[in-house]
């Protein structure tokens, strides 16, 4: 075999084609999400979509709780879906640039032929993703507050844990986007759905809609191992505090306790995302996946 | 720095194909480069000529560090492709001919300019070579238009500009006129020679199928057949190795179930090729003496088959390659 390990390049060069890399994919990210060519469209997928899952769910609350809205639940429910639009958009957005420059527009090889960094480039093509996911979720939670009494006080909130627990989670969704984006890379034929299956997935597993209680034992260290679990949690804890702690889940933990949960679940792994993608990359040269196009 | 742009030693590269539903866990191997040894100096225009599915693109890949060799090494700019990818690139540009990449929601002008900054270009001199580039291949009022709105001619035009703006040590062309008409080639192939007249350091290789871009473009020609280098010189040494002999080309009317090998059966007769075209076929003979061509005419005759044009030609490309792999290059194409 010819293959030899790979020398790395001295730190300086590798921060400054980091941050280069970076900077121009979350340029180019933004070009590709705010071509908003039609309004009409525009409002479709950013307000109208967020609103109707909400709503769906609103409705099937309202069906089964005889429209209980004073139940903790509903607060649970509502914003944890509101703000697991991020894990779609962050860690789909990351996920899917491969998809996109392989597939589409054909230029994930000059992407990988320049002196770039491709996991940089990989996450600053997520920023605009999260520009227009917090969009979404400004919206969802909004129309909350005014149409469906989610007890929310903006006075109230603990804004510092939520701008950081929000800070931290968005990071981690993009290593988890990194990691799905690496698997990506190997994938040629069944790419496309990848993304989406995940984050259907720990829709479940993550207490995203209801706590983890309600699922089965067996499936439950699923959801404890997600740092997702973690940073919902948080998020709700830091706008609507006391509420969120009537479920037994997380309860008996501290802010504190979640928060440094929520940073070794998202250092191990970003850790695991980079390994992966040092071993996707380097079996994707092996098998010649990264300029493949399935035309699927 | 090294003399040499690009240097590869037993290079080989093994695909392995999963076989269908039922033979899933199968894996068939297809060998796509075979032991190739090359030396491309800096300042050479080096080509790859040969049929497609040769193993030039495989080369290309492994060359600019998207392909793992199977075996084997390659060097460009001085560094290993496997070892040292990062030092390799910052060197190097591609650009892939038939195809219509690019961002097609951004302008002409943004494309280029967005990849500039990846290669870490100032963005005022970025902008000033991109106007330059632009200009030089005749897409100069098109700058601003969206590259979705473009033809594919000209957004292969554009991309080829992409390739050329980073001003690299080495730049891969892979059939770079491959799609465009005879006019928009013609400006390529004049745009290639003079990009590298103006700096003598700097390195082009290129891959065709056409023969007669090879010979005009390139200083030093490889022939690729089936993953395997049949021979490497100017496109003036290898085809005086077949001016020992005699090249004709005639035109008849159908050959009436008359092969090829029938005719290289005649005494003194090297090659004989035979092509279909309209109305009849074209016969390619090399001959060893000028006057092995009377029994040929003479089996023609006998056939019925009328002779419609005769020229006695200098030998091209096309007849090297006949020469070394037996076949014509739309022969190989065909039977792949």
């Amino acid at each position: 075999m010819a293959v030899t390990q790979t020398a790395t390049a001295p730190a300086n060069t590798r921060w400054t084609e980091g941050w280069r890399s970076f900077r121009m994919a979350a340029w180019l990210g933004w070009q590709i999400e705010s071509n908003w060519a039609d309004p009409f469209l525009f409002f479709i997928y950013s307000v109208v979509k967020p609103l109707a899952s909400a709503s769906i769910l609103v409705v099937m609350y309202s069906i089964i709780t005889n429209a209980n809205f004073e139940n903790p639940l509903f607060p649970y429910i509502y914003l944890g879906n509101a703000f697991y639009i991020y894990v779609g958009a962050v860690m789909s957005g990351v996920s899917w640039a491969v998809i996109d420059d392989r597939e589409h527009y054909k230029t994930l090889k000059y992407m990988y032929v320049a002196p770039i960094r491709i996991p940089a480039y990989l996450l600053g093509r997520g920023v605009a993703r999260f520009l227009t996911g917090s969009l979404s979720v400004i919206i969802t939670i909004t129309a909350g507050v005014l149409f469906l009494k989610v007890p929310f006080n903006p006075l109230e909130a603990n804004w510092p844990l939520f701008f950081l627990a929000l800070f931290i989670g968005v990071v981690m969704l993009a290593m988890m986007g990194l990691l799905l984006g690496s698997i990506t890379l190997l994938l040629v034929h069944h790419s496309w759905g990848i993304a989406e299956a995940v984050a259907g997935a720990l829709y479940l597993f993550s207490g995203a809609i209801f706590p983890l209680e309600v699922l089965p034992n067996w499936i439950r260290p699923v959801g404890y191992i997600m740092p997702i679990t973690y940073w919902l949690e948080l998020l709700r804890r830091s706008l609507v505090g006391d509420i969120a702690q009537a479920f037994p889940t997380l309860a008996g933990f501290s802010n504190l306790q979640l928060l440094g949960i929520l940073v070794g679940l998202s250092l191990a792994f970003g850790t695991l995302a980079v390994f992966v993608f040092r071993y996707c990359d380097y079996h994707a040269r092996e098998r010649g996946t990264i300029d493949m196009v399935s035309n699927y | 720095m090294s003399e040499l742009a690009i240097h590869t030693e037993n290079l080989g590269r093994i695909y392995k194909i999963r076989g269908n539903k039922k033979e899933k866990k199968v894996r068939k191997e297809l060998v796509a480069l075979q032991d190739v040894n090359l030396d491309v100096r800096r300042g050479e225009l080096f080509g790859l000529l040969g049929p497609n599915g040769a193993g030039k693109t495989t080369l290309i890949k492994i060359l600019v560090t998207l392909l793992a060799p199977t075996t084997g090494l390659a060097r460009v700019a001085g560094h290993d492709v496997t070892a040292e990818p990062h030092l390799v690139r910052p060197c190097i540009n591609m650009v892939s001919g038939g195809e219509s990449s690019g961002y097609g929601l951004l302008t002409v002008r943004e494309n280029l300019w967005m990849f500039s900054q990846f290669y870490g270009l100032p963005s005022k001199e970025a902008n000033q070579r991109i106007e330059a580039l632009l200009k030089k291949v005749g897409l100069g009022d098109r700058i601003h238009t969206k590259s979705s709105d473009l033809s594919t001619g000209l957004r292969q035009k554009m991309n080829i500009v992409r390739g050329f703006m980073t001003d690299p040590e080495v730049l891969f062309l892979d059939e770079p006129t491959l799609g465009l008409d005879v006019g928009a080639s013609r400006d390529v192939r004049g745009f290639i020679r003079e990009w590298l007249d103006e700096d003598k350091s700097r390195t082009l290789l290129l891959t065709t199928h056409y023969m007669v871009e090879a010979e005009e473009l390139c200083d030093r020609v490889a022939i690729i057949n089936q993953g395997k280098v049949l021979a490497c010189d100017t496109p003036a040494n290898l085809k005086h190795r077949l001016q020992r002999d005699a090249l004709f080309d005639i035109q008849t009317s159908p050959l009436n179930g008359l092969k090829a090998p029938e005719i290289e059966a005649l005494a003194e007769v090297r090659k004989a090729t035979v092509e279909d075209v309209e109305g009849g076929a074209r016969l390619k003979l090399a001959l060893v003496e000028e006057a092995a061509l009377g029994p040929v005419i003479n089996v023609l005759t006998q056939k019925n088959v009328r002779i419609v044009n005769l020229t006695k030609r200098e030998p091209t490309l096309e007849d090297v390659f006949v020469d070394l792999v037996g076949k014509s290059m739309a022969e190989v194409e065909k039977n792949e």
